[in-house]
């Protein structure tokens, strides 16, 4: 079992599946806030579901509308369970803390892979792959 | 980070579930930005207000907060997506109508003042220079720092709503004068004037600066003097290019600065360029909208006498805060303007309103309004100064 331990950026616990890129993401007009596939043209992701993941990325980008994205994805069902950054920003943190989604950042993210089973205690600041 | 107790107590409930979430937010994002406390913020603006962006769920997340949230200081709000009053005359649908009000109503609940404008700094909400607040839209951020010297990071909605209802932000970013100093120096070389050409400055030095790490904030000379309209619309460009919060201005803006060394010039050519890519070739003109920032009673006054005893032949847009139009009403311009066939749109713009695929063309003198025209709206845009404009509305 490999432990990381970051930062918490929004409280909770959660286990899932990584879904890891080593791009950027931007919710607002990057991923579909109906269905929570990826659109961002050219992007690793792109055409994969976030929805239900442990989603690994190094960074958000993009419109600050973004945080509402995420929001939009939990009340639908469709957000990731977990989010993990290696440095998390404005737009993925308060859409984090406005939806209840455990995420942590500063966390050495290429030693993830897609596919990984992840657990996460936010709450600590940690994740282990299991 | 060191919370005061009253700011321990928002976070542990204390003072209701609305102040908890909002601390929350603080808090993380002044952990985030290694911020040493909370200072207390003066005025708030709020963006993120047309139901085309928050949709249901953005609505659903307000309603929530409005449950027990109370803003603590004075707070505004950017333009909705329709005249809250008049949308019926603009086209808006009625469905969209409904919940544009829901989200309106949601704020009020709050005690914000729910004149939805990108122009707070016209219609009362004026922090003096040196004050803390916590303004989200990038070209009332890009004004309220560099033209007034007050001191703003670029808030999104739901953190200046969180700043709103606990009266208080984390204090890192711009709020820091070792934050503000200048990092490039441009030297314009070419005569600017008028909003149309100050826009078009603010697309070329935000070009510039786009995406570079380490020049964020200019320092500009060879601007003999800027007019207030001048300066919104030159705020509303650079924020928009450049992502610009903070520039300053020699002999027109009060910061104090560094003069850095680093120099770029700016010719007559760079602002042809920039010019050409604000004007498709093949744009048919079918709209034109006037007003993005919002419109001063001055500039309501210039078109009040362009276009006395005329008439426009095209869909024509004047946006604007409404108690700027209710000066308007006062003195007569209102009527003048209408009778001319021009539509008063006020609470809402060209940028956030639903109007994807209405028209053809948009001519306008905002360089901010011809971005979100060709990106968002999939018009063609002719840019041009607001005399012109005007011709392009009365000609056949």
């Amino acid at each position: 079992m490999t432990k990381f331990q970051g930062r918490k950026i929004a409280q909770g616990t959660a286990s899932g599946e990584a879904l890891v890129t080593s791009q950027g993401i931007s919710f607002y007009g990057g991923v579909n806030p109906d269905s929570a596939v990826v659109v961002e043209k050219g992007h690793e992701l792109e055409g994969k579901s976030i929805a239900g993941k442990v989603l690994v990325f190094p960074r958000g980008k993009g419109s600050t509308v973004g945080s509402y994205v995420i929001y939009q994805l939990a009340k639908t069902g469709k957000a990731p369970v977990a989010i993990v950054n290696k440095e998390c920003e404005t737009i993925t943190a308060v859409g984090c803390i406005i939806s209840n989604i455990p995420a942590v950042d500063k966390i050495p993210i290429e030693k993830i892979k897609t596919g990984d089973q992840l657990y996460i205690d936010a709450t600590k600041g940690l994740v282990e792959i299991r | 980070m060191k919370l005061a107790s009253l700011e321990r107590e928002m976070l542990a409930g204390k003072h209701g579930k609305a102040t908890q979430k909002s601390m929350e937010i603080l808090l993380a994002l002044g952990e985030i930005y290694d911020a040493k406390r909370m200072i207390p913020v003066t005025s708030v603006q709020i963006a993120g207000v047309s139901y085309a962006n928050l949709r249901e769920p953005g609505l659903e997340w307000l309603a929530e907060m409005a449950k027990d949230g109370k803003v603590q200081v004075l707070t505004t709000l950017n333009p909705a997506g329709m005249d809250l009053d008049n949308w019926r005359a603009l086209g808006i649908d009625p469905e969209f109508a409904k919940n544009q009000e829901r989200v309106i109503d949601a704020f009020a609940k709050m005690g914000i003042i729910t004149t939805c404008t990108c122009t707070p700094y016209l219609i009362g909400n004026l922090p003096h220079f040196g004050e803390h607040i916590a303004w989200a839209e990038s070209s009332a951020v890009c004004f309220a720092n560099s033209v007034i010297g007050a001191r703003t990071n670029r808030e999104g909605g739901p953190s200046a709503l969180a700043a709103a209802l606990t009266g208080v932000t984390p204090e890192y970013g711009y709020h820091l004068d070792q934050n503000r100093q200048a990092h490039i120096t441009f030297k314009v070389k070419a005569k600017v004037q008028g909003t149309a050409r100050f826009g078009t400055l603010g697309k070329v030095i935000g070009d510039t600066l786009d995406g570079n790490a380490e020049w964020t904030i200019p320092y500009i000379r060879g601007i003999p003097q800027a007019s207030t309209d001048e300066l919104k619309s030159f705020c509303a460009s650079i924020a928009t290019y450049g992502g610009t919060a903070l520039f300053h201005m020699r002999g027109i803006t009060p910061n104090k600065t560094e003069i850095p060394q680093d120099l770029l010039l700016i010719t007559e050519k760079d602002m042809a360029k920039s010019e050409k890519e604000l004007n498709d070739e093949e744009a048919v003109i079918d709209f034109v909208s006037i007003g993005c920032p919002h419109a001063s009673i001055k500039e309501i006054r210039r078109i009040a006498e362009l276009v006395e005893g005329k008439q426009v032949t095209k869909e024509t847009w004047l946006t604007t805060a409404r108690p700027t139009k209710r000066i308007a009403d006062r003195v007569g311009y209102t009527a003048i303007i209408e009778a001319a066939g021009i539509k008063f749109a006020c609470d809402t713009c060209c940028v956030v309103a639903p109007i994807k695929g209405r028209f053809k063309g948009l001519a306008t003198d905002s360089a901010k309004g011809c971005y979100y025209a060709q990106g968002r709206h999939k018009f063609k845009t002719k840019h041009c100064s607001l005399e012109e404009c005007i011709q392009e509305a009365l000609s056949r």
